[in-house]
This record gives structure tokens, sequence and C-alpha cells, in this order.
């Protein structure tokens, strides 16, 4: 087992939680992340075997699934990231890409992203704030990928208006956490 | 504006970049085509007052490329369509 | 502090005192009360001065049209000019000054203009300061700017924060007077996503200025009932304080809410203002309509205003100008804002009523078929002159004229998108017509349905209609339902000096001289005269001057045509179209991994695209950058140095298929790369010219890794999915960016290798033989963690770039400076990179600057002829391959001591020095340690033919002319012994 110590996003040794009134916003760094993008021709073989290897019928365009140990966020046409708990599924990507070998490119995206979650009453009207996706339409297992300050990023519905987890790519972790805690401020 | 994407529904023109005309899809075939060919392809692009096909990179969302037919004079949308899905012959189901 | 003005009742709260200041002097208002009600009731009618006489002016109106009461709210760095005191809020601590007048508001100097206005008028710039054109810039545009405009910029930053935010909606209902009240109860009830935006503090509109009854209570009440009902709807959402400023494509609007502009300073960490992006399905317009006014001798005097505007300062305010007060009207609406200020106890000097059938009224004079032919008061009104219907003069004494020349519906936001708006007979007005915004539709005054009953109707049967709601319609409250009879009267015969537009001082006789002159279309007599294009867009002023231009050429007002109005619907701050995005929040930033560790060592940064990247690490005792710089070179030669190369992009290709598509993204072959191998690629752009460059190494037979340089990362992964998506799409081939996923560090020097065995595990053989110049490898290091290592290099030592996990990043730079103590480590930043990069002589971004081709770089032989790629053709026109093209080559001064400067040209060494004689230019310079010289790379015709030439190197800028020897690019090892070692 090697010894160097990982930092956060954020750049911590332990990851970050801002609280403004009852809402929360904390940073998840024990996540590990891979896509899964279908080879041509090999789609539906593709989709049959994420729903073997993974309990779940791969999500279809805006949507994710979780399973007891994996969650699925569609991420383009016949591309999926799958997550799991990083520190039993650090190796996600080599995994998957063993029994997906031929059928799907798999990519380690582990560290490509920074993750928060966003828990409390009235977190939309943080969101509103952040990006221009049609909250009264975003339900319990939306995901959607859109624009957050300029920032290219996945948000998930865990729970309309109370809680909503955001993946936004890792360099720019700072630049995010900022944006999402002043809207904080300013919303609630 | 408002791009209909044919798998996330209504976003917003801001997620997008324009990449040009959609006759950037058309590239001569390098076998065949003559140096006007490549001149016409390079450098000449219709300005039409009306419908234009255009490709539009969902760079904010999915990473797909659409072809959004645009009315230049009233911003009118007509049909968007998945770039990938032209000339795509490979059977899913293999 | 008396309120001598102040009357009873109204929607203020009389028995809370605020306090506040205008010109420096205490006052004190309630709450409720606007800017411009409180200096009513407090006497104070002049608040302003006009724009080009410097007039002295008071309000015109009571709402945000007003072209006349504009004011300077707060002090400080929170100044903020140009603001209507009839919209702004008044609350305690408020500090208002008025502009546009030296020494004080009562005495101005600059009112002299009014005395030469024979000479000032319309078109008197144009004609003037024709010529000599050179003094336009220097002398008359500065007096010019001097003596005229509005308020003034604080010049400090705007302390405040504004926010943007994003909402969508089935129905975006903008106005919530009796139609969009009406309009949302029926949308609301229906269970439809409803956003009721309203200018105003108090919803209400109209009602909150009448004392109609509505529903047989008051039409206050029944408002204050209504937007009660609706904020318990949780489908509901009221936005009062909010304009839509716009109606933009697809059903977006603009809308700017006033969160904190109420308050002394917003709360901490809460915005000024939102911008707020509203998506609506359907937008229905519910604006209301302004009144207009007449124009007559000097009918610009503090104290005149419109009546409606002043009937709502009685009824809403409780608020009345004057204690003696006339009328001038063309119409019964005028006569109402009589009735409701005699009930009130205001004292009624008389009714003007052009009409000879004027209805008579018990409680005052009505002045049947009357005109006011003049008016006195040199800073407010005390007398105004008539002229009766059987010809005879009189003079009333009053302090306040409220004029009324019926209505014009606010069509504004009709007309975002090219809308124009119909002539509408019956209401001898402008109402909505033609092609409205997709989605919008308009109702109430906005659509010339007057009366209250016909706006509550109208609303709501707007709203089904728009929401496509079936069954029966509910019953409306009950309602006045008064006919429209409006008579056009735009002016008083005789006049000269009658203002038409009072924010940028037009008057009747300046329309006449745009006649004159020939300027006759709507568009000339605007630009001529500035009729309409001030701040206010001629909300209260555009109708009269397009009525007595229809009258001069003899024409209706319909054939004379209007003018359309653009966003904003009212002026908008600058900040909150800004929002967040200023200062260093103006973009994302992006850090490396390594960041924190460089900042612990006292990097110095360098932005680079969103990058922090470190560009040298100072030691102590160095004292200029130079010094980091060339130990930083010196030390990475001669031992080992490492690099953060985290930034530049990393693209992920994988399938079947990612060989032949590397092989037509790249100009040269990547099919026969072997698995395990890395290579150099260059990317042109179709048309020949080189777009990006970077490495592919080949992971597997079916993936590669592909880099970009940092600058260009977005850009080459956008063409990239062009070419799979729309070229390719029956390609297996699958992208995606692992940039930020993996911390990559360059490690260089003759050491690098004795560093890296050091941490790599055993397992992986990295010596000459094991891992040979441009191998890549998955490895791990540090007894198991995953890593990824290329033997590449772009300084020109033997080399290795090493990727791990992003998240393991610090640690392992940390354990490289560590671990390398014995090879005395030194870290290096983008300036060392730079130096070492032209030392070696490879292109960068100054080399592939958009007009270079791969034969210009050097590298013509790479460009594949067995193969298509994009740029391949056109790369070789004949245009592109002449015999002289530019070739890159390395630069030295003669005299050592000599500078070399990028973007300097090449001239030879006698002859002129002119751009027929240049024979190219430098694209970069560097200081070389090594070589102890400046040197550089450049672009030279025939350049590669051209070796031990000497050329004069020339700026004729500054003056520079330095002798060169045109050498190798290669300043550093050309046979490429070291990164083989």
């Amino acid at each position: 087992m090697h010894d160097l110590k990982p930092i956060t996003a954020l750049g911590g040794t332990t990851p970050r939680v801002d609280t403004v009134g009852e809402t929360t916003l904390a940073e998840v760094p024990d996540l590990a992340l891979a896509s899964v993008a279908a080879r041509a021709g090999r789609e539906q073989a593709c989709a049959k075997h994420l729903k073997a290897l993974i309990g779940a019928q791969a999500p279809s365009p805006g949507k994710t699934w979780q399973t007891d140990h994996y969650s699925a966020v569609w991420m383009g046409p016949d591309q999926w990231m799958i997550s799991a708990d990083f520190a039993t599924h650090e190796d996600i990507a080599a995994t998957l890409k063993s029994q997906l070998e031929g059928i799907a490119s798999v990519t380690e995206q582990t560290d490509a992203w920074a993750c928060f979650d966003l828990s409390g009453p009235r977190v939309f009207a943080v969101l509103e704030l952040l990006y221009n996706i049609n909250l009264l339409q975003f339900k319990t297992g939306d995901a959607t990928r859109t624009s957050i300050h300029h920032l290219g990023c996945f948000v998930i519905c865990m729970k309309p208006d109370h809680m909503v987890r955001i993946l936004g790519p890792r360099a720019s972790a700072g630049s995010l956490h900022h944006a999402i805690t002043t809207a904080m401020t300013s919303a609630l | 504006m408002i791009i209909n994407h044919p798998l996330l529904g209504p976003r917003d023109s801001a997620e997008f970049v324009n990449l040009g005309a959609a006759e950037l899809m058309n590239r001569p075939d390098p076998e065949t085509a003559t140096p006007e060919d490549w001149h016409d392809y390079a450098y000449l692009r219709d300005n039409p007052a009306g419908a234009h096909r255009e490709l539009w990179f969902h760079e904010g969302g999915d990473r797909s490329i659409l072809i959004v037919t645009r009315d230049t004079t009233t911003h009118e949308i007509t049909a968007v369509e998945l770039a990938r899905n032209r000339g795509q012959r490979h059977d899913p189901g293999k | 502090m008396t309120q001598a003005n102040r009357l009873s009742g109204g929607q203020i709260d009389h028995n809370t005192a605020l306090e506040f200041t205008f010109d420096g002097k205490r006052y004190a208002g309630h709450p409720g009360d606007t800017l411009a009600s409180a200096l009513l009731a407090n006497n104070v009618r002049l608040m302003g001065r006009s724009f080009k006489y410097h007039r002295p002016r008071g309000p015109l109106t009571a709402g945000s049209e007003e072209p006349n009461a504009i004011v300077e709210l707060r002090s400080g760095a929170r100044q903020e000019p140009n603001t209507r005191a009839t919209t702004a809020e008044l609350f305690d601590g408020l500090s208002a000054t008025s502009q546009n007048r030296w020494p004080s508001l009562a005495f101005d100097a600059m009112a002299i203009n009014d005395r030469f206005s024979n000479f000032l008028t319309a078109g008197f710039y144009y004609k003037t300061f024709m010529w000599p054109a050179a003094f336009w810039e220097k002398i008359y545009e500065p007096i010019i700017r001097k003596a005229a405009g509005l308020g003034s910029l604080s010049m400090q930053a705007d302390p405040d924060e504004y926010d943007k935010g994003f909402r969508h909606c089935d129905l975006l209902i903008i106005g919530a007077g009796p139609a969009g009240l009406s309009a949302a109860l029926t949308a609301g009830r229906a269970g439809k996503h409803v956003i009721l935006a309203d200018e105003d503090f108090r919803m209400g509109g109209r009602l909150n200025a009448e004392t109609f009854a509505v529903a047989d209570m008051a039409g206050a009440d029944w408002a204050t009932q209504t937007v009660a009902e609706l904020s318990a709807l949780s489908n509901v959402r009221l936005m009062p304080r909010t304009t839509v400023i716009g109606a933009f494509d697809h059903g977006i609007c603009g809308a700017v809410e006033r969160i904190s502009d109420h308050l002394v300073t917003p709360p901490k960490g809460k915005p000024r203002q939102i911008l707020w992006r509203i998506y609506a399905a359907q937008t229905l317009l519910c604006a209301g309509a302004t009144e207009r006014s007449i124009a007559f001798e000097n009918n610009d005097r503090p104290g005149i205003m419109l009546a409606a505007s002043m009937r709502a300062y009685a009824n809403r305010w409780a608020a009345t100008p004057a204690p003696r007060v006339a009328i001038f009207t063309n119409n019964d609406d005028g006569h109402r804002t009589a009735c409701d200020l005699h009930a009130k106890g205001v004292k009624i000097a008389g009714v003007i009523d052009i009409r000879p059938d004027a209805p008579r009224s018990r409680d005052y004079e009505v002045l049947q078929g009357a005109h006011v032919t003049d008016t006195k008061g040199r800073l407010g009104l005390t007398f105004v002159d008539v002229r009766l219907a059987d010809g005879t003069a009189r003079t009333i004494e009053c302090g306040a004229l409220g004029v009324s020349g019926g209505w014009n519906p606010n069509v504004h936001l009709t007309c975002h998108q090219r809308g124009r708006p119909a002539w509408n007979d019956a209401l001898a007005a402008f109402a909505p017509g033609g092609t409205l915004p997709p989605g919008m539709s308009v109702a109430g005054a906005a659509n010339g349905a007057f009366s209250t009953h016909g706006a509550l109707k109208s609303g709501a049967d707007a709203a089904r209609k728009a929401l496509g709601l079936k069954g029966r319609a509910p019953a409306l409250p009950r309602a006045e339902d008064a006919p429209v009879a409006q008579t056009p009267f735009w002016y008083v015969e005789g006049c000269a000096r009658a203002w038409l537009d009072q924010q940028n001082d037009v008057t009747v006789k300046d329309v006449k001289l745009s006649y004159q002159e020939g300027f006759r279309s709507v568009e000339h007599l605007k630009r001529y005269t500035t009729l309409g294009m001030a701040t206010d867009q001629g909300k209260t002023s555009n109708m009269g001057g397009l009525a007595i231009m229809a009258e001069l050429a003899g024409k209706s007002i319909p054939e004379v045509g209007t003018t359309i109005f653009r966003p904003p619907y009212t002026p908008t701050s600058i900040g909150v179209l800004a929002g967040r995005m200023r200062g260093k929040e103006f973009h994302p930033t992006r850090l490396t991994p390594s960041h924190y560790w460089a900042e612990e060592r006292g990097a110095v940064f360098v932005e680079v695209g969103n990058w922090l990247r470190a560009q040298w690490f100072p030691l102590p005792g160095e004292t200029h950058w130079r010094q980091s710089v060339d130990r930083e070179v010196t030390a990475t030669r001669a031992s080992v140095g490492v690099c953060d190369c985290t930034t530049l992009g990393k693209i992920d290709v994988q399938g079947t298929d990612a060989a032949t598509f590397l092989n037509k993204v790249y100009c040269n072959g990547f099919a026969k790369l072997a698995v395990g191998k890395t290579r150099y690629g260059l990317m042109l752009r179709e048309d020949g010219i080189a777009m990006d460059d970077g490495t592919a190494a080949r992971l597997a037979e079916d993936q590669f890794v592909v880099t970009t340089t940092t600058a260009n990362a977005a850009r080459a992964y956008q063409h990239m999915e062009f070419v799979r998506q729309c070229l390719m799409p029956d390609a297996d081939v699958q992208l995606i960016s692992t940039t930020e996923a993996w911390a990559q560090y360059a490690v260089a020097g003759p050491n690098s290798r004795h560093l890296l065995q050091k941490i790599v595990d055993s397992d992986y053989d990295i010596s000459n033989e094991g891992f040979p110049f441009m191998a890549c490898g998955n490895i791990t290091i540090c007894s198991g963690l995953r890593a990824r290592l290329f033997r590449i290099s772009f300084s020109g030592e033997l080399a290795f770039e090493i990727a791990v996990p992003a998240r393991y990043g610090d640690a392992l730079m940390r354990r490289l400076m560590a671990e390398g103590e014995e090879f005395d480590v030194t870290p290096y930043g983008t300036e060392a990179l730079g130096v070492m990069r032209i030392e070696k002589g490879h292109a960068a971004g100054n080399e592939l600057n958009g007009t270079t081709t791969a034969l210009n770089l050097g590298m013509g032989r790479m460009v594949s002829k067995a193969k298509d790629s994009i740029g391949s053709k056109l790369s070789e026109r004949p245009g592109l391959n002449e015999a002289d093209t530019l070739m890159q080559v390395g630069l030295r001064p003669v005299n050592t001591s000599d500078k070399i400067t990028a973007g300097g040209h090449l001239m030879r060494a006698a002859g002129p020095v002119d751009a027929a004689h240049d024979q190219g230019y430098v694209t970069s310079a560097a200081f070389s340690p090594t070589l102890g010289c400046m040197i550089g790379l450049g672009f030279l015709k025939d350049g590669g033919n051209r070796h031990g030439e000497t050329l004069r190197l020339v700026s004729p800028v500054t003056d520079l002319s330095v002798a060169v020897e045109v050498v190798s690019a290669h300043f550093v090892d050309p046979e490429g012994a070291r990164v083989r070692a």
C-alpha cells in the first residue's frame, strides 16, 4: 500500500463543510468515478452488460439511478458516468474495463471532478442563482449537465428542493465552491 | 435562444458553441475532389436571410453536435437533429 | 420638518417618520413614500435641471416614465446617478442630491444656456462644431461633455454585489395592475406556474392611485386582498420591485429585481439587485398606460405635472404638489383629478378644458373651451395664463397644474423583437399590433382596455387564452367601466418654447425646425432633435413629436410612422448586468494539484487561460526574476528539475478506430505507432494552417492519451468532436477529457531517471533499454499507486512526464522534492520551461500563431502524403509552398550583449528598412543562461538555406536595430543525444 496522502479537491486533508442557515454544502471526496462509452455497434450489448454488472437499467438521457454499490448518470449518447465508494472501489475503472472489454471504452474519472452535496430546506432557491435548468420539473432521479458560472457541471436531484449533488471540474473546485456558498448566502 | 435538444429537450443556447454552417459536414472526398472543391469547402459560405442550417456544439451539456435550422431574420428554429445520426450505418443491435 | 402639503389617508404609514436629506437639507416622510412624494409633501417642487438649458424642473409623473426628477442617490462609493425620484422608495437615512446644476439647484450658472436658446436649437451641435475637424476631440467635445450630461459617477468601485438567476414559468405576467392581478388569479387558481412581476414596490398599479371601487371595496383594498390570495398559492411567485427590461428570443425575458435598493445598505452577503432570466412558456404584458401631456408655452415649470400623476400623489401618497392647483385637460380623466383632490381638501383653482361641452362641477370652476397660453414662476409655478372660449385672457394663481392629454398604451416590450405598434383610431393612440414576440399577448390598458372592468376582464380572458384553459370563465369583480373618449389635442396654437421631451429639452419649435430642414422621417426627427433619446426613451414625449410632425406634413400619424422601443425598458445598472462576473470572479480559476505546495514555496503565478501556473520560484536573496529563471534552467540542465504540466489538455481516445481517427486529425501518421510508444502530433486546420500540437501515447491497441497545449485544450477537443461526430460518424471512437483527472509533472535533466527510480516500483524497468525515448506505459509508484509514465522531453534534456490521480499530486510533488534532495532537485516554472524550449527550438503558441503552416515550422515533411488528414490537401496549395516561404530559424546577436526582441522584424544587413524589404520576424526571445546571451526563434524567408547569414533585427517603434546571425533553431544538443541518454 502506497503512502502518498491525498488532498481533497479544495486542497484540504478533510472535506470542507459550510452551513448557511439550515442548508449545508459538503465536499464529497470519497467518490470513485469512471466513464463508460459504448463501442460503435455495441450500444445494446453495453447497456445489457451494465445492467448485469450494476443491477439496474442504464439511465436514459437526463437521468440517473442508484443501486447498493453503484450509481450511474447519463453523460451523452451511449455514455454514462458510473460512481461508487472510493474506499472500496478506487479501482472502478480497471474493474469496469475488464468486464466491458470490446464492448465499451472505460476511462478513469475519479479525480476529474469535485463533488459537493447541497442539502437542507430551499435548496432550489440556491440553484436558481446558479444555473438555468427548469427546477419546476427537476425531480428525484434527474441528472443534468449544464454550466454554473462557466463551469461544466453535473447536477443530480436526490430530493427536490432538499438535496442535490453537484459534480464540477476538480481544478475549479475553489471557484465552484465560492459560487455555491455566495449563492447560499444570497438566497437563504 | 432556446434549442430543443433531441435528447434533452429545450436548453438555453448559452450552453452551446456555434461551430458554423452545417455545410462543414460535407467535406470533399479526398480521392476525387478538385482544388476548387476544397476552396469552396474551406472558404465559401452562404449567408442566407432566412433558413440556415448550422452546427451547435453542446459544450455545456452532453457534447453532442446538433444541426439546427434557424431563420436568421427571426431566430425561429424549425428543426434540430443530432449530427452524428447523419450517415451512421452501424447496427446498434450488434 | 413640517410636511405642509401632506394630505390624509393614502397607502403610507402616517405614524412612522422616515428622515432623509435632499441637497443636504433634512426632511421627513413616511413608509410607503417615494422620494418624489415625500419631497412634494414637504412643499419641494424643484428637483432637477434640464439637460441642455438647465431649466428648473420638478416631477412630471409619478412613475418610471419620469423625465425630470432625476437625482443622485446615496454618497461615496454607493453614489448612484440618474435615479428617478418618482420610483425611489423612501427609507430612513436616504440622502439624495440634485444633479446637472452648479453651484446649486436654485441658482444654476449654466442656466445661461436658456438665454441663448435661439442658438442652441435642434441641430446646433451638428451645425456649429463642424470644423476644423481637429478641434472636435480636443476642444469641442470636452466642453460639451462638461456642460451637458446628467449625474456624475463616484469613480469608485461599487461595493455591492449583484446576482444573476434563472426562473421558469407557464405564464409570466408583466405588471400587477387590475389586468395583471386578474390574469394571475385566473392562472394561479388553475394551478399554473405563474410569475407576476411589477416594477413598483406595492402591487396594484392604478388601483392604488384611484378611488374607484372594485367588488364593492376600495380598489387598493381589492388589490391588497388579491395579492394576499396570490401569495398563498405555492404555484404563484410574486416579484414586486422587479422590472421586466426586455423580451428576448423564444420566450426569454430579462428582469431586474431590486432586492436592497430600499435599504441603506444591503445586508451582508445579500445582493443589491438580481438580473433574472425568466423562461416563460407564455408572456402576458399588462404594463398599463402612460398619460400624455399637452404642449403649451413654458409647460415645464416645477409644479406642472400629468394630471393622473397628481391624482396618484394625492390618493396613494397623501401628498399634493401645492395647496392650490389647476387642471388643464382635453378629456374626462382630468376631471377625476380635480374631484379626488377636491375631496382631499386641496383647493381647485379651476379646470381648464379645451372642450366647449366639458362637464361642469358644483365644487370648482370649469373653464370650457379654454387653453393655457403661458405660465409664470421662476423656480416653481405661480400663475397660469388662460385664454377663455370667448378669446379673453385670464390669469389663475396656482402652485401646480395637472395636465391631461389622454393615455398611451405601454407597448414597449411588444417592440423588442421589431414588432411595430399599430394606430388605433378608437383610442387615438398606438396599441400593440402586427407581430408580437412569440408567446406574448397583451391585456388591460396596455392593450387599450382603459376602464377598470375592461382591464379585469381582458386580463382574465388573455390568461385563459394563453394557457388554453377550458370551462366557464369565472365571474369578475364589479368595477367601473367608463367608455374611452380620447380626442387628440397635442399642443396649444402659437406656442414656441413648449416642451415635448423635457429630459432632452426638445420643444415644439425644434420639431418644426426639423421639418423645415428636411428631417421629416421619424427616425431623422429623433436623431436631429434628440427627441425620445434620453434615458426615458421618450415615454412621455414621442407621441407629441410625432403628432406635430404629422400635422406639418399634412399626413395622419400612422402615415408618419412610429419609432419602436429597445431594451431595457428602464435604465439598468451596469453592475446587475455583470452580476458576479467581476474582478477575480470574471472567469473561474483553475488550480493544479501542486498549487498549494507551490504557494508554500513562494511561487509567482501567471494566468494561462483560466489556469494559475507557477511562473518561477524565487529563492531568498533573488531580487530579479531573471535570477530565479536562470538558476532554474541551469539546475535542470545540470541535474534535475520538476515542472507541473497538469495544465496540458489530455484527451482519452479509445475505440477500434482510434488510430484511424488520429490519422485524420493529425497531419502525421499514427496507424503504425506501437503500443507503449508516444509520438509528436501536429494538428492542422482544414486550410492547412497549424492549429495545435501535442503528443499521442498509445497505451493499448485501442487506446491513446492525447495531449494538447494548455491554451488550446477546449478548442482542440471541440475540433476532435467535430471530426468524430460530423466527419466520421461511423467510426468506433470515443473521446473524453481527462485533463483534471491526472496530476502530471515533467521531471527533466540528466538525473531525472535516478530520481524517478527512487519512486517507481521495482517491477518497472525505466532504464534506457527498458524504457527508451518516447516510451510510455502504466506503472505503479511508491508501493502501488497507479501512475502513467511518458518519456518525452520539451526541455531537450533526458526527461519524463509522470502522472498520478490528481488527489495524490500534492503528495507526489513533495515526495519528488524530498527524494530529489540528493540531486539538488529544482522546481521550475513556466518561464524556465519557455527558455529551455526556445534553447531546444521547440515551437509553441508564439510559433503556432494562426498564420503558420507545417512547412513554415520546419515540419513540412511530416505532413503525410500516404493518407488524408484534415488540412493535408489545402497545405499543398502553391501559395503556401513558394520557394522563399518563411521557415523557422534560430537567431543570436552578433554582439552577445545585444537584445533580441520578440515581434521585431528581420531586414537584410544593408538596404532599406520597410515592409517591402521585410525578410521575416521574431516570434520568441529569451536570455539563454546556457549560451550566455539572448537567443530568438523566428520565421525567415527561405530560412532553411540562410544559416550563417547576418541580418538586422529592427523595431522601428522602439528604434531598435541589432545585428543578428541566422542559426539552427536547435541551440542546445542539436543531435538529440541528451533526450536519448
